[in-house]
């Protein structure tokens, strides 16, 4: 039904997708964390650079990690030297796309959840004797869970749609970094690809529905634990 | 007395510190004895619950330290303070603050320790709480809650057991459940409480101590009867004014007219109506001032089935009013009674006076 080519762009979607999020997972929580929970100096500034991804046109995200993460960028040169790591045109550097353009969304989502975590029930969980990071792991996240989850299917979702940005930093390469939609846009280019581009077209929308699905029946599992009825 | 075997340490709180809160100034020193209730009572706003939450190590005062036993919990001096978790102090808030998470079983062990594991059973039966064990807290009614969130801080081995307000938003029927669940926890846990509350009617039944609290500061504290017998307080006491407190202990029980003989200290009688309490329980009753009532020398036919022999203690101050307060001493306790400016003045009473004190037995008010 789907060709070598495009089972290999489905599987480096996943793969891509998927590393990004593992990636921006516990910096994100960290981070939604202490927007929820801490006021510091400088707080308005980063909320607004962490929203920079969202609003930014995906291109110049991409050209921005071109010239840091590329080769000769301040932090692409360090990379390659003393770790013999190089990022643009890899899938780790559609990975590093894509977990860029999604960390905003996933920080925002578990942010959200996070603030509405009853800080009195944290209160309550120390004067029973709970060392914060015990509070943290008992009573912080599990009550934040449904929009951890919420977060993390949305990160998942907007790596794996990532285009902008990952052609531009990661190029199109076949077999490394052409994702989903890569592939998708390189059969409208080619004369006679419309059956293809159909079949992607179609992958991609079973893909997203199965993501929405599985979020939404864990988060409403969670949901019915928390209001206290079996789940 | 110690069904449930939790041992405190010997020495209570003792706190002296001072806050600013925006407008508002805590500025308090107090303390809070090793046994029995202390009520801290205020207005609301008057700061109580800042004071919880500074014991609780929830906030950090400006100045000030605050000792339990021989530990230093808080001494701003010095930069010491201990986190919340670290205090050993099992903390009651107005709202239950059940972890939603966990069902009630999850709740009351989550800090549990190992005395407490051993006195498990024990604290469930005494809250009543067998049944409710593999609920959760969203299918709680308020009171059941409150209960839950007690047994939960009682497990943890508390050194002090704080109160806030716990019958607040409860209806009535609630309310005097729960005021039996805690009387029947401070006769049967040896465990220091600190009470806070507005509401005079609970303190009367529960508390031994009593720290009157006004705009961030400490007005009196003392043992909660004599406190009650201070005139100079009455204007500070809002409700409290029209009851005194006696304790008695139960001696038998008159099934077949449904009422109660109690002792006083002194040895003195008191029939009350039915009690559903064993004898040797002490209970403390609620007197109305309004229903004691005084005669020279014990009448030999009345309806009042309480007579007891007191003292004039002393006579309020005698305005243009009809009515006069006193305070009668019976044995050890204070007793306030009021009558009309004229039965003072025919019945000659001046202070040091021996009188006889009727109560009527449908008068008492008693749900401890």
């Amino acid at each position: 039904m789907l060709s070598d080519a495009e089972w290999q762009a489905i599987l480096i979607s996943l793969r891509v997708a998927g590393t990004a999020v593992g990636w921006i997972l516990v910096p994100g929580v960290l981070l939604a964390w202490l927007m929820a929970r801490k006021e510091f100096r400088g707080k308005a500034l980063l909320e607004g650079l962490l929203h920079l991804p969202l609003v930014l046109p995906p291109v110049v995200v991409g050209y921005l990690l071109l010239i840091s993460l590329g080769r000769q960028g301040w932090l692409g040169q360090w990379l390659d030297r003393w770790l013999g790591i190089s990022l643009p045109f890899t899938w780790q550097g559609a990975a590093v796309a894509g977990g860029v353009m999604a960390f905003p969304l996933l920080v925002r989502a578990v942010r959200l959840s996070l603030e509405a975590v009853d800080p009195g029930l944290e209160a309550a969980a120390a004067t029973l004797g709970a060392s914060r990071r015990r509070v943290w792991l008992t009573i912080t996240l599990p009550l934040a869970l449904p929009g951890l989850l919420t977060g993390t299917v949305l990160a998942f979702a907007r790596a794996l749609s990532e285009f902008g940005a990952t052609i531009t930093f990661a190029a199109n390469i076949p077999g490394e970094t052409r994702t989903l939609p890569l592939a998708l846009y390189t059969m409208l280019q080619t004369p006679g690809g419309e059956a293809a581009a159909a079949r992607l077209c179609a992958v991609s929308v079973a893909i997203a529905m199965l993501a929405i699905l599985v979020s939404e029946a864990l988060a409403r599992r969670a949901r019915r634990r928390l209001q206290g009825r079996d789940a | 007395m110690d069904a449930v075997g939790l041992q405190p340490d010997d020495t209570g709180v003792e706190l002296d510190v001072r806050k600013r809160l925006g407008d508002f100034r805590l500025a308090t020193s107090l303390a809070i004895p090793a046994r029995g209730v202390t009520a801290l009572f205020g207005a609301s706003g008057s700061g109580k619950t800042s004071l919880l939450r500074l014991i609780a190590g929830l906030d950090r005062p400006d100045a000030g330290t605050i000792r339990i036993g021989g530990d230093i919990l808080t001494d701003t001096a010095r930069g010491h303070f201990v986190p919340p978790h670290r205090r050993g102090l099992g903390v009651v808030f107005q709202e239950a603050r059940l972890f939603p998470h966990y069902r009630v079983r999850g709740n009351l062990t989550y800090g549990m320790r190992a005395a407490g594991r051993r006195c498990f059973d024990d604290i469930v039966a005494l809250l009543g709480l067998d049944n409710l064990l593999a609920r959760f807290p969203a299918t709680l009614s308020g009171g059941e809650a409150r209960r839950v969130a007690i047994g939960r801080a009682l497990l943890t081995e508390p050194r002090l057991l704080l109160l806030d307000e716990p019958l607040t938003g409860l209806d009535e029927a609630r309310k005097r459940e729960m005021l039996r669940y805690i009387g029947r926890l401070v006769r049967e846990v040896d465990i220091p409480v600190a009470y806070v509350s507005h509401e005079p009617g609970e303190i009367a039944a529960v508390a031994d101590r009593l720290v009157l609290i006004e705009n961030g500061g400490v007005l009196a504290q003392g043992p909660l009867d004599e406190l009650l017998a201070r005139f100079d307080l009455t204007p500070h006491l809002g409700g409290f004014d029209a009851v005194s407190v006696l304790a008695a202990t139960v001696e038998r029980h008159e099934t077949d007219y449904a009422l109660t003989d109690l002792a006083l200290a002194d040895g003195q009688r008191l029939t009350v109506p039915a009690v559903d309490e064993p004898a040797g329980t002490t209970l403390r009753l609620r007197v109305p001032v309004r229903d004691v009532a005084l005669a020279l020398s014990d009448p030999a036919a009345t309806s009042y089935r309480n007579r007891l022999h007191a003292t004039i203690e002393r006579i309020g101050e005698i305005g243009t009013g009809s009515a006069v307060e006193l305070r009668l001493r019976v044995g050890g306790q204070a007793l306030r009674a009021r009558l009309t400016r004229k039965s003072l003045a025919e019945m000659d009473l001046r202070e040091g006076m021996p009188v006889v004190a009727l109560i009527r037995t449908v008068a008492f008010d008693m749900r401890l």
